[in-house]
């Protein structure tokens, strides 16, 4: 295994009602350090559960996940303590409503004693100022906008200093206009190393930020390879007919 | 004779009142003081019992699952006789007194037998609850690395709590009405006001009457309150 390489999935495959369902069947894929992977595909194609699997949220039916050299689909692994290395973001927010904004940020720090509470409300606060949300720190989140949620969302998952962040359709719950600032903040974190997989509708975004395209259908991963020869030069037919359509 | 007289058997013979008021004050306070210990003793174990329904180990979740079947299957009066002789009939409390009128050796196999019945109650209360609270925020919480346990102690139960809050308030309510059961063993509370008044000055309507009215008066504005709150928590949340 290289050294760069963090995340290693092998023979994926994820099933549902005893089989009926196959949303994973045989997946593979390499992330290294500091890329950044955009998962493509139709609606059921198995993008979601690609995703969750890498951190344990879907456990895989067969096959292999490596994170950091570890097998998180073996057995007798502490799934929690890997968790906190993939920081994830959802399509719905997911803050928790009963917490003011700086509790969601600091809850899992402080409780999973990484950090004192004074300590990690100095790093909450510093977050909150790099997206200029410090005055909201005491609101809760009822009081904040779409684009304000998953901006602390994002910035909730970085308070673990997470060394890969995982987005499943972040922007699609969102008005259109609160769409910009998510997609720059993560084009910021983008640009400062950090390792990404996101799965998304945006394509031009995905075009201007990916370090790589990787396209679903049928619970396959069809094409694997640089965002321009998977935007501009589709070989799949699959992957043909989805792009016509986006147009 | 029609109802309209004020003969013993009249509804509205209240002539009682003036020397036996204080069975009546007693009696809501008894009733009170047991309804509300009764639930508030019920919560922990109801909890333990929600959790353990939903825990992905089968004979865990049967456990709970047949200890809410028998309380709720059987009726009330059957769980307190044999709380009150079964297990006070080992346990013996000393006769101390409380506040000049309740009897720890009564109150308390009363307080334990309702809170045991209680408890299958509140707990599927707290499961429904708990199974409310979006499934996100358990793996909002998991994502972050939190354990399952973490995750249900300081995100979901906080959330499901505050939810069911208006069903434990209905809960309360119940107990209060069905805690006038105790009065057939002997425990001062209102019922038992009614019944004593009755049979000592052979008015055999008016305490009844009486005690409905109080009943009354106590569920009846605590369960309009408690639909208000429901409702404002509910516009809270469409925001
Ligand atoms: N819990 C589940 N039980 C049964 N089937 C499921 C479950 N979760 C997902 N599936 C199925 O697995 C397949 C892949 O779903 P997945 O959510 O990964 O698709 P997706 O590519 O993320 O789609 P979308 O773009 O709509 O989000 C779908 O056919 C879906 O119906
Ligand atoms: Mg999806």
């Amino acid at each position: 295994m290289t050294k760069n390489k963090l995340i290693s999935v092998r023979d994926v495959y994820k099933e549902y009602n005893n089989g009926q369902v196959v949303a994973l069947s045989g997946c593979n894929i390499d992330v290294e350090r500091g890329e950044v992977v955009v998962i493509i595909g139709p609606s059921g194609s198995g993008k979601s559960t690609l995703l969750r699997s890498l951190n344990m949220l879907e456990p895989p039916t067969r096959g292999e996940i490596y994170f950091d050299g570890v097998n998180l689909a073996g057995r007798d692994v502490n799934v929690d303590l890997h968790r906190r290395k993939m920081g994830m973001v959802f399509q719905h927010f997911n803050l928790f409503p009963h917490k003011t904004v700086l509790q969601n940020i600091t809850l899992a720090p402080v409780r999973l004693k990484l950090r004192p509470q004074k300590e990690a409300t100095a790093d909450a606060m510093r977050l909150l100022g790099r997206i200029g949300l410090s005055d909201k720190a005491n609101e809760y989140p009822a009081m904040l906008s779409g684009g304000q949620k998953q901006r602390i969302a994002i910035i909730r998952a970085l308070a673990m200093n997470p060394e890969v962040m995982l987005f499943d359709e972040p922007t699609s719950a969102l008005d259109p206009e609160m769409v910009g600032e998510v997609l720059d903040l993560m084009q910021e974190l983008a640009e400062g190393g950090m390792t990404m997989i996101i799965v998304t509708h945006e394509m031009g975004f995905a075009k201007e930020v990916a370090s790589r395209a990787v396209f679903m259908d049928g619970g396959a991963i069809l094409e694997d390879d640089t965002p321009t020869n998977v935007f501009e030069h589709p070989r799949n037919d699959r992957l043909k007919d989805f792009l016509s359509k986006l147009l | 004779m029609g109802i309209f007289h004020f003969g013993t058997t009249s509804f509205f013979n209240f002539s009682f009142l003036p020397r036996y008021l204080s069975f009546f004050v007693k009696g809501i306070e008894y009733t009170l003081l047991l309804s509300v210990t009764a639930v508030a003793v019920a919560v922990f174990p109801a909890l333990l019992l929600a959790i353990m329904r939903l825990s992905k180990n089968r004979l865990i979740r049967s456990i709970s699952g047949a200890y809410i079947a028998v309380f709720r299957s059987t009726p009330l009066m059957v769980q307190l006789s044999l709380v009150y002789f079964g297990i006070f009939g080992v346990i013996r409390l000393p006769a101390v007194t409380l506040f000049g009128f309740i009897n720890i050796s009564m109150f308390i196999p009363g307080v334990v037998a309702l809170a045991l019945n209680s408890a299958a109650y509140v707990a599927e209360i707290f499961r429904a609850g708990i199974l409310a609270v979006d499934i996100g925020q358990t793996e909002a919480a998991r994502s972050l690395g939190l354990s399952s346990w973490q995750s249900m102690s300081d995100v979901v139960l906080p959330q499901a709590i505050k939810n069911v809050l208006p069903a434990l308030a209905n809960e309360l309510i119940t107990m209060v009405k069905e805690s006038s059961i105790c009065s057939t063993l002997g425990m001062m509370e209102l019922m038992w006001g009614a019944k004593t008044v009755a049979s000592t000055t052979y008015i055999t309507l008016g305490p009844y009457v009486l005690a409905a009215l109080i009943y009354f008066a106590v569920n009846f504005p605590a369960s309009k309150g408690i639909e208000a709150i429901e409702r404002r928590m509910r516009r809270g949340d469409k925001k």
